[in-house]
């Protein structure tokens, strides 16, 4: 895999800014595959947004993209999401 | 500003209303030019969330963008901006019972210095191993206070590999980690509770690999990857 | 709440920008970041095609070798990121989309990019034709690496570089304009720097 790649720790910063919550913790059920994994652990990439990607079958579990003011997320990649209380 | 190595800093940060961290958590930095241009990267927070103040150690990049601000122009009395602390997922846990490895590539040694830190102010026998990727003995970032926590008879224990060259007399590893040096390292698989790797993008997957090949279970490996930086 | 400025910081960017070469809110680079959404993808020329597909009289499609004998162009051009950067005087040769498109009969009037790996991108017929786009395979006189977006890539320098996609496969010709990977998640329809159209609502 790309050298460059990183992981969805990368992310924590504006994944708490969008949920007002911890989220790399937070466990995501692929919609593609099913295979379920810790958000920090997953893979991210970072082209015009932030895209995090199932390790296992590579698609699009989230998207981010902000222009400071406003963030837009795309949770469709992830069919659950379970955070602890 | 505290100098580690030849490319490495720390950097500390006083911070207004800061309330404290978890050992692994990084903040995010952003740095904004007179004319508006910015630019942001995350760094691993080293100091123990009990330290007055905020410790960043920071390796400067020649061609980085933010790291060769911060350990080259930053001076006191600068402000920088950050967000966090964040992370939830590759954090110390300190209730978890049984043995702990910490695996560190380069500057990946950073948040697991954290982790040290905080396990020493704790006061906690944990047992914990940290084997330490780095080039030389020269790149071994806070090597006096990690030859000081090993020696303190806590449970904890640092081992070495250097890379590319080693002083005269080494008698530690001196490979890449692979899959052996870890057989030889790392507990058994029904000892380790909790693995942390980090470090530079290759070295963390190849780690993580080699972990679950030996049997360790894919949960209890938690990774941070760094990106192509050295190590 | 306004972002603190850091005292000296200047970051790698040049601040030596030509007259009008730069458009609002872009800082002038040497280098050429690589961004992505995805993992860079492997597939070998023997199983590269580019097709159109869509409102189209039939399918049409190229393998690699036919691709390449195709007419080509050298194209210099200045580049805008809308992650900020610009990098000028560019230099790529590529095929025009108008040659792509010489025989084809649609009543189309958009067209979504589409690339291996699942990015997408959505541009309008008007903005890929007329010598304005190309499908480039070669970057400062080089074969275009894969982490540019090789072997091929739509290159429409006009419009913010996202819309410029890596490892392009074809265009699926459309009625009316759909958004594409990042224009459905904030990203302007258009996309236009001298504009300023980063996002929606710009």
């Amino acid at each position: 895999m790309d050298a460059l790649t990183l992981d969805g720790n990368a992310a924590a910063g504006v994944l708490q800014e969008v949920f007002a919550a911890e989220m790399t913790a937070a466990a995501g059920t692929c919609d593609g595959c099913g295979a379920v994994e810790a958000l920090g652990a997953v893979r991210l990439y970072t082209g015009a947004g932030i895209v995090l990607r199932c390790p296992h079958c590579e698609d699009v579990l989230l998207k981010v993209v902000t222009d400071g003011g406003r963030i837009w997320i795309d949770l469709r990649g992830l069919r659950t999401l379970e955070l602890s209380a | 500003m505290r100098p580690e190595t030849e490319r490495v800093k720390t950097v500390l940060l006083d911070v207004d209303g800061w309330q404290g961290h978890r050992a692994g958590q990084h903040v995010d930095v952003r740095l904004t030019a007179e004319d508006g241009y910015q630019a942001q990267r995350s760094y691993s927070i080293a100091s123990a969330a009990e330290d007055a103040r905020l410790e960043l150690t920071v390796e400067r990049l020649d061609d980085g963008e933010v790291s060769p601000y911060l350990t080259d122009e930053l001076r006191a009395g600068d402000a920088i901006e950050i967000r966090g602390p964040v992370g939830g997922y590759f954090v110390w846990d300190p209730t978890v019972e049984g043995s702990v490895l910490l695996v560190g590539g380069g500057s990946g040694i950073v948040p697991l210095m954290a982790m040290a830190r905080e396990r020493a102010s704790d006061g906690s026998r944990v047992p914990t191993r940290l084997l330490y990727s780095a080039r030389t003995w020269e790149d071994v970032i806070f090597r006096d206070e990690l030859e000081q926590l090993a020696a303190a008879p806590d449970g904890f224990e640092v081992v070495y590999t250097l890379t590319r060259s080693q002083p005269p007399g080494w008698d530690g590893y001196s490979r890449r980690v692979d899959r052996d040096l870890l057989a030889e390292v790392a507990p058994p698989t029904d000892e380790l509770a909790q693995a942390f790797v980090c470090g530079p993008t290759p070295f963390v997957e190849a780690v993580a690999e080699a972990l679950v090949g030996l049997g360790h279970e894919p949960q209890r490996i938690k990774t941070e990857r760094f990106g192509p930086t050295g190590g | 709440m306004p972002p603190i400025i850091s005292r000296g910081f200047r970051g790698r960017r040049r601040d030596d920008a030509p007259e009008g070469r730069v458009p609002p809110g872009q800082y002038l680079t040497d280098d050429f970041p690589v961004l992505s959404a995805g993992p860079t993808p492997q597939t070998p020329l023997e199983n590269w095609d580019f097709t159109l597909v869509g409102e189209v009289d039939e399918l049409y499609r190229w393998t690699w070798d036919e691709f390449r004998a195709l007419p080509s162009d050298s194209v210099t051009a200045d580049i805008h990121c809308v992650t900020k950067w610009s990098k000028l005087d560019t230099t790529w040769e590529g095929v025009s989309v108008d040659t792509l498109l010489a025989d084809v009969e649609t009543s189309a009037e958009y067209a979504l990019a589409f690339c291996d790996g699942g990015y997408t991108t959505n541009v309008p017929l008007e903005d890929l034709t007329g010598g304005k786009a190309w499908i480039a395979y070669a970057y400062g006189g080089e074969p275009l690496e894969p982490e540019h977006g090789g072997p091929a890539r739509l290159l429409v320098p006009h419009l913010y570089f996202w819309k410029s996609a890596k490892w392009v496969r074809g265009l699926r010709l459309i009625a009316t304009d759909e958004p594409g990977f990042w224009e459905s998640n904030g990203y302007h329809l258009y996309g236009d720097p001298w504009r300023e159209q980063r996002y929606w609502g710009d």
